[in-house]
């Protein structure tokens, strides 16, 4: 971790060639060092975070006032930074009678910044929970006192939640469970506080930028997809080519538990949408015996999207996995106990996250759940399923070799297209999709949950949603347009496909579906523009390709004349 | 710890807080000789010497410095 000095180094460097990001930091107590700390970490992660401070203790100033300047800046993110210190004099001003309803009366004024802030701006909020203060006036009795400051406060951060859960463009940052990690008297510098009115010590200030800095760079599309996993000495104890299946640690014997603990949570992980993966220096046979046969291991084959077991070299076989599901290895976690695989592999594949795991199993989990690698901006139900689509790929991937040519494989394919508008249900996927894809996105334009409702009832706009499903099982939601009415042209704001349905004659049929929208609705020409970033170079002739006449940086078809696309699916 | 010893290592510190590589103290140094010296940073100076020592400073200490010749005195007595 870095310390708040290094932060303030990086303040003299050259941010130049980096992503601008404004950012406004309204607090409730000084926030010099906070802001200096998140434009420091900035550095790290390759973003020019711009910060527009207001001035101290401005928050309500600020956010009620539709001139202020706040909305003068237009920031993207909101940072709210509010203090349990302060909240904690804010209760003791209040008359005991109106102490039960505290909390509620706090969380009503959130609602109202909420409130204001989208009204008069489209930035992002991200509003910090507070550390849980027991001001000791009841001790371990506030849990049954509801006038209590603890009982209060808990509820303000239980409903913190509630309406992170309802206000899409909020986001909570867990200060609450910072402070449990470091402990408060690490988390907050006396000193500090009563010379320059400060709440953050110096050592957890790096930690609250760096998960600002997680929160924002997960909503620009940077998470983590996969983890590439070892065997030997990483899922369980000892090795299964000497030790053989009944002497591995896993479960009771030994501290398997250390290993139960990981695998738990790597299946916790599993569930959430993260696809888990095996690269080990084994006999194949052997490596997948405790997956089969083992009572203790709570990771099975059904688990493991791509299973690789052979004596090559580590590197290759991590570029193999990577090329199979076809996902930036900026986006892959490596686990591995061997310093020395580690050492080759962070050599060879600087843009992998590779993880310096402790010596000891038993600190794996807790390390791990430290770093905050799997930070995501969005999350819905389908995410469980996503081990499932892999495995289907790879089955899709024999068949493929199977035929001659790829107009048989894709006939055989049975596919079948869904084509919806945009609505509540398919919001949180529809949002997730333009976080998430990085290749065959034409404008990289990122949109929440909130930002899709709003498209969906807007008269300028008309947007589908497109479904695939096959032989071999549903892709899901996997295709999305964005159309802009200018006139007697659409503009392609945003075509996105999901890289796990490429060369599937779905391109194709999206076409189709603009072209025949148009025709049918008195459009003349399609508009498209294509904006490169270092990601998505496989769609930089699709306009080309497709016959579109470039002119000033822009591309045009004429609908007249124009010649339905081959497409090897079937409109449900 | 020798008061040369104190002085060679809060030396480092005064270099790596005001990130000047040249800075060398003495007793006189003050806030008014080191223009980046303000509250802020002074409460940033306070707290890496602490960490530089292992000693603790109280609220009020950290208000009372003047100078260098100072802030040596009160880690020596700390450290005894």
């Amino acid at each position: 971790m870095m310390d708040f000095l290094s932060l303030k180094k990086n303040l003299s460097k050259d941010f130049s060639s980096f992503k601008k990001i404004k950012i406004a930091v309204l607090g409730d107590s000084a926030t010099q060092f906070l802001s200096q700390s998140i434009k420091g970490y900035g550095y790290e992660v390759d973003l020019n975070f711009e910060i527009y401070e207001a001035d101290y203790n401005q928050i309500e100033l600020q956010v009620f006032d539709r001139l202020s300047d706040l909305y003068r800046y237009q920031p993207e993110y909101i940072i709210i930074q509010k203090s349990a210190l302060k909240l904690l004099n804010n209760f003791y001003k209040t008359s005991v009678s109106r102490k039960s309803a505290f909390g509620e009366t706090e969380l009503r004024t959130v609602r109202e910044i909420c409130s204001s802030i989208s009204a008069n701006s489209k930035s992002k909020i991200i509003f910090t929970n507070y550390n849980e203060i027991n001001d000791g006036v009841f001790g371990n009795f506030a849990a049954k006192v509801e006038s209590s400051f603890l009982y209060q406060i808990r509820k303000i951060n239980l409903g913190l939640m509630d309406l992170a859960r309802e206000i899409k463009n909020l986001y909570i940052l867990d200060t609450a469970s910072i402070n449990s990690s470091f402990g408060m008297n690490k988390f907050t510098d006396a000193k500090m506080y009563i010379n320059a009115d400060m709440v953050y010590s110096l050592d957890v200030l790096p930690e609250i930028a760096k998960q600002i800095a997680d929160i924002i760079t997960s909503i620009q599309g940077r998470i983590k997809k996969c983890i590439i996993l070892d065997l030997d000495n990483t899922l369980w104890g000892g090795i299964i080519g000497d030790d053989g299946i009944e002497n591995i640690q896993i479960g009771s014997l030994g501290i398997g538990k250390a290993y139960s603990n990981l695998q738990l949570w790597l299946r916790e992980l599993k569930y959430r949408g993260i696809i888990l993966t095996v690269c080990s220096k084994n006999t194949e046979s052997l490596a997948k015996e405790p997956f089969e046969k083992h009572p203790d291991m709570i990771l099975h084959l059904d688990d493991i999207a791509l299973f690789v077991a052979n004596w090559d070299n580590k590197v290759e076989n991590i570029k193999y996995i990577q090329s199979v599901l076809n996902l930036g290895f900026d986006s892959m976690v490596f686990i591995d106990d061997s310093r020395f695989e580690r050492g080759m592999i962070k050599q060879a594949i600087p843009e992998l996250t590779v993880p310096d795991l402790p010596e000891d199993a038993a600190e794996y989990v807790p390390f791990l759940r430290s770093l905050n690698l799997f930070e995501t901006a969005s999350y819905s139900e389908q995410d469980a399923e996503r081990t499932k689509l892999y495995q289907e790929e790879a089955n899709r991937t024999i068949l493929y070799k199977s035929f001659s040519s790829e107009q048989d494989f894709l006939s055989n394919l049975e596919m079948v297209s869904e084509v919806q508008d945009f609505n509540k249900f398919n919001a949180p996927r529809i949002a997730q999709l333009t976080q998430r894809s990085n290749q065959f996105n034409l404008r990289t334009i990122r949109y929440t949950e909130a930002d899709i409702l709003k498209l969906a009832s807007s008269n300028e706009h008309k947007c589908f949603a497109f479904t695939l499903k096959d032989k071999y099982g549903e892709y899901g939601l996997i295709g999305i347009l964005i159309l802009e009415k200018q006139n007697e042209s659409l503009f392609i704001d945003s075509f996105i496909m999901s890289c796990r349905v490429l060369k599937r004659s779905m391109e194709n049929f999206i076409l189709n579906q603009i072209v025949e929208y148009a025709k049918g609705n008195g459009f003349k020409n399609i508009v498209g523009e294509y904006l490169p970033t270092v990601k998505n170079v496989i769609v930089k002739d699709l306009f080309k390709d497709y016959q579109f006449k470039e002119s000033s940086g822009r591309w045009y078809l004429e609908v007249d004349g124009f010649v339905v696309k081959e497409t090897f699916i079937k409109r449900k | 710890m020798q008061t040369d010893q104190i002085y060679s290592q809060l030396n480092d510190v005064f270099k790596e807080v005001f990130n000047k590589n040249d800075l060398e103290i003495n007793d006189d140094t003050s806030a008014d000789q080191i223009e980046e010296w303000d509250s802020l940073q002074h409460l940033i100076l306070m707290i890496t010497v602490e960490k530089k020592f292992g000693i603790k400073f109280t609220a009020k200490e950290t208000q009372l410095f003047n100078n260098v010749g100072e802030m040596v005195k009160a880690i020596k007595s700390k450290l005894d």
